[in-house]
């Protein structure tokens, strides 16, 4: 016996739907050996990994400040990913973003009126955009591999911050602490609903979605990413500019990279510390491909990933296993979703051993 | 010993990991398949090489355990890549995330303990040799495995019958099945022999480089280590330049620290990384030979015709 594959002559409208759900479902149904290998009721570790924290109102706040930043970078890795930019340093554009976005409210913090917010999430932007143009630039021009310029990157990031709060922007009356002086009441992201600390990110999450879902769907624009992706040379043909694509695509997913940075330091965290972002960079790449690369299903799949948080905290604290559990289901739903997606594109059948091995056998 | 030898030894273990884990992808890719999992594997080397020293009391046993725990795990991205045929990108960026918090886990109990140390093991004769002796023959065994490995890499690829086969399955995979070759079967094989030389190359970290457990302790060295793959243009003596330039340049910067010389640490922490980039800018500028060395069917998944 073994597995085989038969090309389907169009992708399954059906599976396209369900693959993602197969995919949950494995997750939870490893999610229970996993549990019970630890040595706890599996129903109650799941129970309060992935319902509790949608009990309460506060912690479905928590839920969307977690959410916000998860759904803006992976909507942007889409558009890298549909078209065949293997951007996978969303964390250091992040990282940068949130720096940039800072430099108001930190170096010139003496200068506060209304117009300092929305200078902020520009500069975050821009911030995140220029950090991307460095891979972008490096593939374009000079054809180097972006997968590896743009995750080197995330750690020259991750450093740069680290000096920047420990040194230059240091908060003088700190006591050493390494940590920027916080943001004054005009640097701080306002809360979007009255009930508790969702902040305007999660707003521009969503609103950030809406607007690549049209553009993906009804322009141009969108017709291009989708074809630049299933061929450069097709799209040549076509008149589209596959460098032009390169920086496009980098831009824009690091723009709104920049700006979840700018908006959870501004939103939720409201100063820079050495470390600002517990892999929202890496965790967005799940959400792109959960989401089926689909600005609308990332919102859902954003969603489901901020759980994943909530849920590592929740059951540390109520049934004693370590918050790192998240990460394991992270990277195990990332599996299930890449394996599930094999069904939409062939049919899987199981065939007796026979004849076709014995003449390969010859061979 | 002099400060001399002092380095070089240190430049030595630093490039170790980055040898063997560039090595296994090397074989990896020139059968056409792209694994961006190495950091995962590495990393899963290094947890399970610590913890069944503790387990066993044997730091020798823990290198196995590693290599072994690399190559289970590649197995994970063979089934989905290679049977499944899902792309290979995203696999290999799935098995990373996945080996990161798997082995946080695994590893929390190991946190702050004291871990065993595989011993430098000196070759009669040989390490008495002055100045170079107490370099090349006194070190230890995962050091000496990763310069047979390269021997033996170099002669598999291009003395061998199997060695062609797997050249071109990685040049053309169509044409290799019409030949007859297995495909499916060879690609398998590459995966797992770069997955256990990625967790021998995880192992060496754990329990020689700095033998203790920290989470995340690869550090990027599996993103380095494929990185030095294309530097190397797809042949395994570069490979053993390239690693020992980067074990230069980490060394290099650890002793600039130490010196302080007003540099902030971060700046040098970020040299290694930034030679990446530059490296592989370097190379990319001449686009010809790249093409030319460039596995064709690198990345590209296979499905049989019936």
């Amino acid at each position: 016996m073994r597995i085989e594959l038969q090309k389907r002559p169009g992708q399954s409208a059906l599976f396209s739907i369900l693959s993602p759900f197969i995919a949950l479902g494995l997750t939870l149904v490893a999610g229970v050996i996993l549990f019970a290998a630890l040595g706890k009721n599996p129903f109650d570790a799941l129970y309060s990994f992935f319902i509790e924290p949608l009990t309460e109102v506060w912690s479905l706040h928590e839920l969307a400040v977690k959410a916000a930043p998860l759904i803006l970078i992976a909507v942007g890795l889409s558009i890298c990913y549909r078209s065949n930019n293997w951007n996978i340093g969303a964390e250091g554009q992040f990282i940068i973003g949130a720096m940039a976005g800072s430099i108001l409210p930190v170096v010139f913090h003496d200068w506060q009126s209304p117009l300092v917010l929305p200078l902020m999430l520009v500069f975050g932007m821009v911030g995140g955009a220029l950090y991307a143009a460095i891979p972008a630039f490096l593939k374009a021009r000079l054809n180097t591999n972006e997968i590896l310029t743009s995750l080197m990157l995330v750690y020259v990031a991750q450093l740069f911050l680290d000096w920047v709060v420990r040194g230059p922007w240091r908060n003088p009356e700190g006591f050493n602490f390494p940590e920027t002086r916080s943001f004054h009441e005009y640097a701080v992201l306002p809360e979007m609903i009255a009930s508790g600390k969702t902040h305007w990110g999660f707003g521009f999450a969503l609103l950030a979605a809406l607007l690549l879902w049209f553009v993906m769907r009804r322009t141009l624009k969108g017709f291009e990413i989708a074809v630049l992706g299933q061929s450069a040379r097709a799209g040549r043909f076509a008149g589209f500019s596959d460098k032009g694509m390169v920086f496009f695509a980098f831009m824009v997913s690091g723009a709104l990279a920049g700006l979840a940075g700018i908006s959870e330091v501004s939103g939720a965290i409201e100063q820079l510390r050495p470390v600002i972002s517990p892999g929202y960079g890496f965790t967005a790449i799940i959400v792109a491909f959960l989401g089926r690369l689909n600005p609308l299903g990332i919102v859902a799949a954003g969603l489901i990933l901020a759980l994943t948080y909530l849920g590592g905290e929740a059951a540390q604290i109520s049934i004693g296993i370590t918050d790192k559990v998240s990460r394991l289901f992270q990277g195990l739903l990332l599996f299930f979703v890449l394996g599930c997606d094999t069904l939409i594109h062939y049919r899987i059948t199981l065939v007796q051993t026979g004849l076709a091995t014995r003449q390969g056998g010859t061979a | 010993m002099d400060m001399t030898q002092a380095i070089i030894l240190t430049v030595m273990t630093a490039a170790t990991p980055l040898l063997l884990a560039a090595l296994g992808e090397l074989v990896v890719e020139r059968s056409g398949v792209l694994n961006l999992g190495v950091e995962g594997m590495m990393i899963m080397g290094a947890v399970a090489a610590f913890a069944v020293a503790q387990l066993t009391g044997s730091a020798m046993a823990g290198a196995v355990g590693g290599m072994l725990a690399g190559l289970l795990f590649s197995l994970l991205f063979g089934v989905l890549t290679l049977t499944l045929v899902a792309n290979q990108v995203a696999t290999g960026l799935a098995l990373t995330i996945l080996g990161l918090g798997l082995s946080g886990m695994m590893g929390e109990a190991f946190i702050g303990l004291p871990g065993l140390k595989l011993e430098a093991v000196a070759i009669p004769l040989m390490s008495d040799i002055p100045f170079f002796g107490r370099i090349l023959f006194n070190q230890d065994p995962i050091f000496y495995v990763s310069i047979l490995a390269v021997i033996g890499v170099h002669w598999f690829l291009f003395k061998t019958r199997a060695g062609l086969k797997l050249r071109a399955i990685g040049d053309n995979h169509g044409s290799a099945h019409a030949l007859g070759i297995k495909v499916i079967r060879t690609r398998y094989l590459a995966v797992m022999f770069g997955g256990a030389c990625a967790g021998l190359a995880g192992a060496h970290l754990s329990i020689v480089y700095t033998p203790q457990w920290v989470e995340n302790m690869t550090a990027g060295r599996g993103w380095i280590a494929l990185a030095l793959v294309v530097f190397a243009s797809w042949r395994p003596g570069r490979v053993l330049a390239g690693a020992y330039l980067f074990g230069a340049v980490s060394i290099g910067q650890l002793h600039a620290q130490a010196f302080g010389m007003g540099i902030p640490s971060q700046f040098l922490s970020a040299l290694p990384y930034l030679a990446t980039i530059a490296v592989l800018v370097i190379i990319s500028l001449n686009r010809r030979m790249t093409l030319i060395n460039t596995p064709a069917s690198l990345g590209k998944s296979f499905v049989p015709e019936r």
